[in-house]
């Protein structure tokens, strides 16, 4: 049975130069480091409040912060350890600082106690996993969700268990796995795909258990051939051919996004400030998934992650790594970094962020860390030529908003729906003039989240 | 990290490396062959004419950014305004004439507006513009190629009142075509602007809309008006103008419908010019006055953004 299908795309957007140079390369696991930094705010919506104190010892898995809110995902210690400090860390998407706990290890890497339903990697008996699923209630599977803390791992980590539970009144008819990766160099979905398909795979079974929907495609950009072949054999030996349709789509920047993903796929719009509940889809990345997977059947909470180390480097990875570990870390295990390399990246080329240092740690939506050889870009006049507006996957007129927030007038931005904006980048890679103009747009949301308060 | 120090900018940090200057390169060649028949038909002067006008573009342009202390960037903007000014003018204008214009171009119309991207009007056509009110004269004066068949043309350029062919109108055709007529530098000969043209198409630098646009209005327009089209597309500036002048980004709109609205005014205004003036010519003048109109296209004609809905009324 045929259960790829092939999709154009429905937006303009740009192709990119892939650089996806860890493609071939297994995930490798990190050694357990002797220290973790873990800090509170991980997620989107509520922070947490720790429930351990200094001098408290943890055991890896076990709940170290919490928050009463409802948008909000608790946070585990990844290693075994006694917590000997909390420190302010700067959170370099934000700005803002936040507090965090020193976990130093004891070097036994002890587990708080596991309730494992099912082995994945030894047992082919997917009908009686499948058995055991439907056998766990609909709340039961969000509270499991959410007390592993999992969050989306795409990079907006959304807590899932919220996702999860959209309200009564959206109808929720489709649901999508989005494997798009459309970034340059990222590739840690991709070896997820290859190397955890069934846990994938079933994590997908859990949620739609959970939504019911009517139509589950999983979402994959053509350049990733042998993960599209291998999810399509999978699901048709574990016996989901049938439910599951595979949906293999031109490799496009920003193909993985949101709003035009759910176009691409199933044509309909989401509306400006709107989800994509309002349009009935539900999208979650396939790392997501996994984790789902482990926290349902494996009681696993989110206490590790695959991290691509790519770019100016000397071995370029994918690492399997314990939340917490810093950046340095991981730099070091992918060997030297190239001379001249002065410039790192937590996320891809296109809409990751710059850092200023490697103390920071890995937080649960960190998906890559990009090394380069600056580039100082020389800001000259617009002149106008139209090429950010007519690649714009939003239809939006970005050269509007340099002018108007270099005057202030960031009222004027919104009459061009600057909310719309997803910050893409395409605009300013393909600005002749070399205008960051995502920087000036990102300027332009917050003074109006300010001045609207 | 060799260093600590680590680089902080905005995201995207990959670029396509597409740039203004790359742009005004491209444009540069796709000039040379109308600039090729300038100085193939009309000699050795054409050649002055040209340098002088490049030479004068970049070192006003260099005096000015000094003046006003701003850093000059060799992008490559100057030169196209000084060649694209030497191939609208008449082929044998004395130098220092050239050099009044392309200063003019260049300090008034480009920088006084605050330089590359901010100027209001096409610097090149504005400076033609000047030249033909200080100097009717010499901008109209005309030489037919010195050395083609001299029994075919009399007259001056194409579209004057007095212009009589002898030939046939299939050679009429050809002469315009391959640009054995009278007329400004560069834009005689319809098949090297083509040419030039198709790069610039291609390489996607300029969006068709605007010339196929004008010029088929302007075919239309002469058509209702019992012309005949093909010498009415073909004669005077409307080829360079449509390809080179009106798509020129600083001075066009940005979005899809703004330079459909641009290109309709531009075809209506030169068949206005063309029939109704007493200049024998209206390209020049029409780009120039829809040039006005531009901030206004950009700010009131906008794209529906992904996502938009309308406003339900609160009935």
């Amino acid at each position: 049975m045929n259960i790829v299908i092939k999709k154009k795309r429905a937006f303009k957007g740009l192709s990119l130069p892939e650089n996806k140079i860890t493609a071939k390369k297994p995930i490798e696991i990190l050694p357990v480091p002797d220290k973790v930094v873990i800090p509170l705010q991980q997620n989107l919506g509520a922070p947490c409040q720790f429930i351990v104190e200094k001098g408290d010892v943890v055991k890896t898995g076990q709940k170290i912060a919490d928050s009463q809110s409802y948008v909000t995902a608790p946070i585990h210690a990844s290693i075994s350890g006694k917590v000997t400090r909390v420190i302010k860390v700067v959170n370099p998407v934000t700005s803002t600082m936040m507090d965090s706990v020193i976990i130093e290890s004891d070097g036994e890497d002890n587990w708080v106690e596991l309730n494992k339903l099912f082995d994945i990697k030894k047992s082919d008996d997917f009908s009686g996993l499948k058995k055991i699923i439907d056998s766990i209630d609909r709340n039961e599977i969000i509270k499991k969700i959410r007390e592993a803390g999992i969050v989306g791992l795409g990079g907006a980590t959304f807590p899932t268990h919220v996702k999860l539970n959209p309200p009564k009144d959206k109808k929720i008819d489709t649901l999508i796995l989005n494997g798009c990766e459309c970034e340059p160099f990222i590739t840690s979905d991709h070896r997820v795909m290859l190397e955890s398909g069934r846990e994938v795979l079933m994590g997908l079974y859990i949620i739609s258990k959970i939504l019911s929907p009517q139509n589950i495609y999983i979402a994959i950009e053509n350049n990733k051939e042998d993960a599209i072949i291998h999810m399509e054999k999978l699901a048709e030996k574990m016996g989901l051919a049938s439910i599951i349709k595979i949906i293999s789509l031109e490799s496009r920047y920003p193909m993985g996004a949101e709003k035009t993903l759910i176009k691409t796929i199933t044509g309909r719009t989401i509306p400006i400030g709107g989800l994509p509940m309002d349009v009935g889809v539900i999208m979650n990345n396939v790392a997501t998934s996994k984790s789902v997977y482990e926290a349902v059947i494996e009681g696993k909470p989110m206490i590790d992650r695959i991290v691509t180390v790519t770019g100016a480097i000397e071995n370029p990875k994918n690492l399997l790594v314990r939340l917490g570990t810093t950046i340095d870390r991981l730099i070091d295990s992918c060997g030297k970094t190239e001379s001249g390399a002065n410039y790192m990246i937590i996320g891809g080329p296109m809409m990751g962020i710059s850092i200023v240092n490697t103390d920071f740690p890995v937080t649960k939506g960190m998906n890559c860390i990009l090394v380069r050889k600056s580039r100082i870009p020389i800001e000259q006049n617009c002149i106008n030529c139209g090429r950010c507006v007519s690649i714009c996957p939003m239809k939006l007129m970005p050269l509007v908003y340099v002018r108007y927030v270099k005057r202030g007038d960031f009222e004027v931005c919104r009459e061009y729906y600057i909310e719309n904006c997803i910050e893409c980048g395409c605009c300013s890679y393909v600005c002749p003039a070399n205008i960051p103009i995502v920087g000036y747009i990102k300027t332009g949301k917050n003074q109006l989240l300010k001045v609207v308060g | 990290m060799e260093n600590d120090r680590l680089l902080i900018s905005h995201a995207p940090h990959i670029w396509g490396g597409f740039s203004t200057s790359k742009i005004m390169f491209i444009v540069v060649f796709a000039l040379l062959f109308p600039t090729a028949a300038a100085i193939y038909y009309f000699g050795l002067y054409a050649i002055y004419i040209i340098l002088t006008s490049i030479a004068t573009a970049v070192l006003s342009e260099f005096v000015i950014k000094k003046l006003r202390k701003k850093r000059f960037i060799m992008d490559g903007s100057a030169v196209v305004t000084g060649l694209l000014l030497a191939l609208t003018l008449p082929p044998r204008i004395p130098l220092w004439m050239v050099v009044i214009g392309v200063f003019f171009a260049i300090a008034v119309v480009k920088e006084a507006f605050g330089g590359l991207g901010y100027n209001i009007f096409n610097p090149a056509l504005a400076g033609r513009a000047f030249l033909s009110v200080c100097f009717p004269n010499e901008m109209t004066s005309w030489i037919i190629p010195p050395h083609f068949n001299y029994d075919a043309i009399t007259g001056a350029t194409p579209l004057n009142d007095n212009f009589t062919y002898y030939a046939d109108k299939l050679s009429l055709y050809k002469d315009l075509f391959f640009g054995n007529r009278g007329g400004s530098l560069g834009e005689t000969s319809v098949l090297l602007i083509l040419i030039g043209a198709a790069i610039l198409l291609v390489l996607r630098i300029i969006d068709w809309k605007i010339p196929v646009i004008y010029i088929g209005i302007v075919a239309l327009g002469s058509f209702l008006m019992g012309k005949d089209i093909l010498f009415q597309i073909m004669a005077g500036g409307l080829m360079i103008g449509a390809f080179f002048m009106a798509t020129d980004y600083v001075t066009s709109p940005v979005t899809d419908n703004g330079r459909i609205i641009f290109a309709v005014g531009l075809g209506i205004l030169t068949i206005l010019f063309r029939n109704f003036s007493n200049m024998p010519e209206g390209v020049c003048f029409s780009i120039l006055i829809m040039n006005a109109f531009v901030p206004l296209m950009d700010k009131y004609v906008r794209i529906k953004p992904f996502g938009f809905v309308r406003k339900k009324k609160n009935a």
